[in-house]
């Protein structure tokens, strides 16, 4: 930094006017424009979300104002004038199927015309992260190009593909999924995965008993080993709730594919026992209900700004082309800080016991998600048709701003019980959490020797109930985040400026919420500027 | 074999991936009859002699004496193990008496996550009746069935333990200290005539799921010795999944402490020599 060149230049030269001192937004404008650690694209986009909201929030009631100055209930730094919705699923498989004509692009012949296709479409598609979040179920999408082609015919082609992913949409929240059919598409991509070790793309799996084989389950353990990815859900139990056309994108949530997530609004389950006065009963009749409102009533401004103010779903060209819909679309309804809160009603009733490790503590965190799920499925909200007009809920996996609250429905990182006590404990969660619910979970070395017992262990967790599964291993290179992966290498260097967007997050996650040095199992939480 | 036969068990884990193939249940029975110097759980060699001396020691008050006998409570165990590291007799008092049903119990939790269940040591065939009890009733149960059945063993039982675990038993998992007797002998205080035989009969009946090689520098890793021990192994399977682990000191008694833990260049000579003799299904820990 050349301050001090600077301040004595000015001393010395009285003709030189003093440099205005900015405030307010605009000290935040200058902090942007000054930092040496961003690119110049990560500069613009940050500039943006200061721009975003030199606008007001769109109008609330004063409850709502206050449960969110309290941070109670949190806009997830989205920015206070939506104008494009948070996670958008483009139905790439219609997109190759019918050309398009904002692109400008025929439907591709072969595989090569197919990936230059999808590259210049994920140019053109939006989310809150300014990169598309979801690139497509690849084996899926791609099926017709690849017809009769072996995995070892397919990894060439798809390599330079690969690595321009990574180079293009910096931004590891940017996610494919693959299976649950065992494919050489799916094959190639693990292969991959494990000889580039990129942060992009985040990958999924989706598993299926009876459809997904041992062979490809025990393929993805082994590059979870290699690299972290990919991360596991319970096909059966996500198209119970969202049909066939899902998809798992950026860190954990789960949504429709043509469709998607307006926004993101939290409540942090800590604060709201923290401000909660009286009874510990009370909270579930007095303090609980009135935050689930606060925040489905911030959700309902920031999807009408949306859609009727920003008329996102008027003039976007995947709209118009019909590779998205708004009546695919929903909104999630997250909640954090389960553990504090079970934990803090719990000894306010002079109880010792601790979500994890207690019966009577895990019961009640039971009954508070059960309560605010209860709530979510009677609130109805306006243009959520993907969702029977209402809401998802979703274990809000954290943001880098997160101090002394765990994410989710988690069990504090360092704290967790073994493994099978801990699978049991979270498992009866999972199923309220249609829009995603993140455990991760944590194996020593000696796993790589036997990646079977791995996948015994992801099969268990799903015939037990649970949604999804991501497990990391001390010894490799990248660290999951809230779901996404920074490399242990980027965050040495951050000082110096990181090339994707989401290193940042991990870099404030990281030393906040000290997630790599997971006792024996894993994490907390980031995502501030996503937006930006 | 009735349900009412117990066993002396000195824990169980939910959750092992060092036990046999997959994620495996293991319980961990009292009693070895070796004396193994490298021994890495050496609390489990004898039966607790109620002889009280832990008693005073455990600073969570989680020992009392009843009766004569020492009784363990789990639930003011704080886990510090003291209690271990001052026994002079190579046991443990928080060992106990299970039933059949009692232990079955205790796979149901964790049984969608199992490929199997390990019954380990101490030596488990030391009490085979309740090994094959606890076997028989797993494989009467329509749920936990489909749970491979493993005995990880110093393979010192007769033919006719072997004979009566056969029927329940789908593999084992067999240590082998040292092909000579002298040098077997030195390390375990027992000759190894009933190891080699129960390596020979569980070969012969598809049994042998993995032979396991510890070893000690200095005492049974002689070059010669090695090469013959993977011809002996390769006249019995030359395919016969054979793990070799280096001596840790950690968890072992102090007479160990002078034996040096072999570094990776020694543990790949290990290997090269018996890949050399024939073994081809060979990991090296």
């Amino acid at each position: 930094m050349p301050q001090e060149p600077l301040e004595a230049t000015r001393s010395a030269t009285s003709s030189v006017a003093p440099q205005p001192v900015d405030d307010g937004p605009l000290a935040l404008i200058r902090q942007v424009v000054e930092d040496p650690t961003l690119s110049y694209r990560q500069r613009v986009q940050q500039l943006a979300v200061h721009a975003e909201n030199l606008l007001g929030m769109p109008p609330v009631g004063d409850a709502c104002r206050e449960a969110l100055g309290q941070r109670i209930v949190c806009d997830m730094y989205e920015g206070n004038a939506p104008y494009r919705p948070r996670y958008l699923l483009p139905d790439y498989t219609k997109a190759l199927r019918e050309g398009s004509a904002y692109l400008e692009l025929p439907p591709p012949a072969d595989l090569h015309e197919a990936l230059w296709f999808l590259a210049s479409m994920y140019a053109q598609v939006p989310s809150i992260t300014g990169y598309p979040v979801y690139l497509g179920d690849l084996d899926d999408v791609l099926a017709p190009y690849v017809q009769g082609m072996s995995a070892e015919e397919i990894v060439p082609v798809l390599r330079p593909f690969w690595r321009a992913l990574d180079r293009t949409v910096p931004d590891a929240f940017a996610h494919t999924d693959l299976g649950p059919h065992d494919t050489p598409f799916a094959r190639a991509v693990l292969r991959l995965e494990r000889e580039l070790k990129q942060v992009v793309p985040n990958i999924t799996l989706k598993v299926q008993p009876g459809v997904t084989p041992d062979a490809l389950l025990l393929d993805a353990v082994e590059t979870v080993f290699a690299c972290a990815k990919p991360h596991f859900v319970n096909h059966e139990m996500m198209v119970g709730d969202h049909g066939e056309g899902y998809a798992a994108v950026s860190c954990y949530n789960a949504l429709k594919i043509g469709g998607g997530a307006h926004t993101l609004v939290r409540l942090n389950l800590r604060e709201a026992v923290a401000h909660h006065r009286g009874a510990s009963e009370d909270f579930f009749t007095d303090s609980l209900p009135r935050y689930v409102e606060a925040a489905a009533e911030l959700m309902e401004a920031r999807i009408r700004h949306l859609v009727e103010r920003a008329r996102f779903f008027e003039h976007d060209w995947l709209v118009r082309e019909g590779l998205v819909s708004l009546d695919r679309f929903s909104a999630m309804f997250g909640v954090f800080g389960l553990a504090e809160a079970v934990d803090g009603l719990m000894e306010r009733d002079g109880h010792a016991g601790r979500y994890g490790h207690d019966d009577a503590a895990n019961a009640l965190s039971y009954r508070i998600t059960r309560a605010v799920a209860a709530q979510v499925a009677e609130r109805e909200q306006p243009y959520c048709a993907g969702f029977g007009g209402r809401a998802m809920m979703h274990a809000q996996s954290g943001i880098d701003s997160d101090v002394g609250v765990t994410a989710g429905t988690r069990i504090p990182i360092g704290t967790e019980p073994d493994l099978f006590r801990h699978l049991e404990a979270v498992a009866p969660h999972h199923q309220l959490f249609a829009s995603g619910v993140s455990d991760i979970v944590h194996f020593d070395d000696t796993a790589k020797r036997n990646p079977q017992a791995v996948v015994d262990v992801i099969r268990g967790a799903f015939a037990g109930g649970m949604r999804e599964f991501t497990f990391n291993l001390d010894s490799n290179e990248f660290i999951r985040i809230t779901g996404y992966l920074v490399r242990k290498s980027d965050l040495e260097r951050i000082e110096a400026g990181a090339r994707h967007g989401s290193t940042f997050l991990g870099a404030g996650n990281e030393a906040e919420a000290h997630c790599s040095q997971r006792a024996t199992k894993r994490v907390v939480a980031a995502e501030r500027l996503a937006g930006s | 074999m009735s349900h009412a036969v117990r066993g002396l068990v000195s824990g169980t884990l939910p959750f092992s991936s060092v036990d046999g193939p997959g994620n495996r249940f293991v319980a961990f029975l009292q009693g070895c009859d070796f004396d193994c110097i490298a021994c890495h759980n050496p609390y489990t060699i004898a039966v607790c002699n109620e002889c009280g001396i832990c008693v005073d020691h455990c600073a969570a008050g989680a020992l009392t004496v009843v009766g004569g006998t020492v009784v363990w409570n789990p639930r003011a165990c704080t886990g510090g193990d003291v209690c271990i590291e001052v026994c002079p007799h190579d046991s443990t008092p928080k060992a106990r008496w299970l039933s059949v049903a009692e232990l079955v119990e205790r796979v149901r939790g964790p049984a969608p996550f199992l490929s199997g269940v390990t019954v380990s040591g101490g030596e488990a065939t030391q009490q085979a009746a309740f090994v094959r009890a606890f076997f028989s009733a797993l494989k009467a149960d329509d749920r936990l069935k489909r749970l491979t059945r493993f005995v990880d063993s110093n393979g010192s039982a007769s033919r006719r333990i072997w004979d009566e675990l056969d029927p329940v038993l789908d593999g084992a998992m067999i240590d082998l200290k040292a092909l000579d007797p002298e040098v077997h002998e030195r390390i375990t205080g027992r000759t190894n005539a009933s190891v080699l035989a129960s390596l020979r009969l569980l070969a012969e009946r598809g049994k042998l799921a993995e032979v396991r090689l510890l070893l000690l520098p200095g005492m049974n890793d002689a070059p010669d010795q090695l090469s013959r021990t993977a011809t002996w192994l390769c006249e019995l399977d030359p395919h016969l999944p054979v793990k070799v682990i280096g001596f840790r000191r950690h968890g072992a008694r102090p007479v160990a402490q002078a034996v040096p833990e072999p570094g990776p260049e020694r543990m790949a000579g290990y290997a090269d020599l018996l890949r050399a003799g024939g073994l081809s299904r060979l990991t090296v820990v």
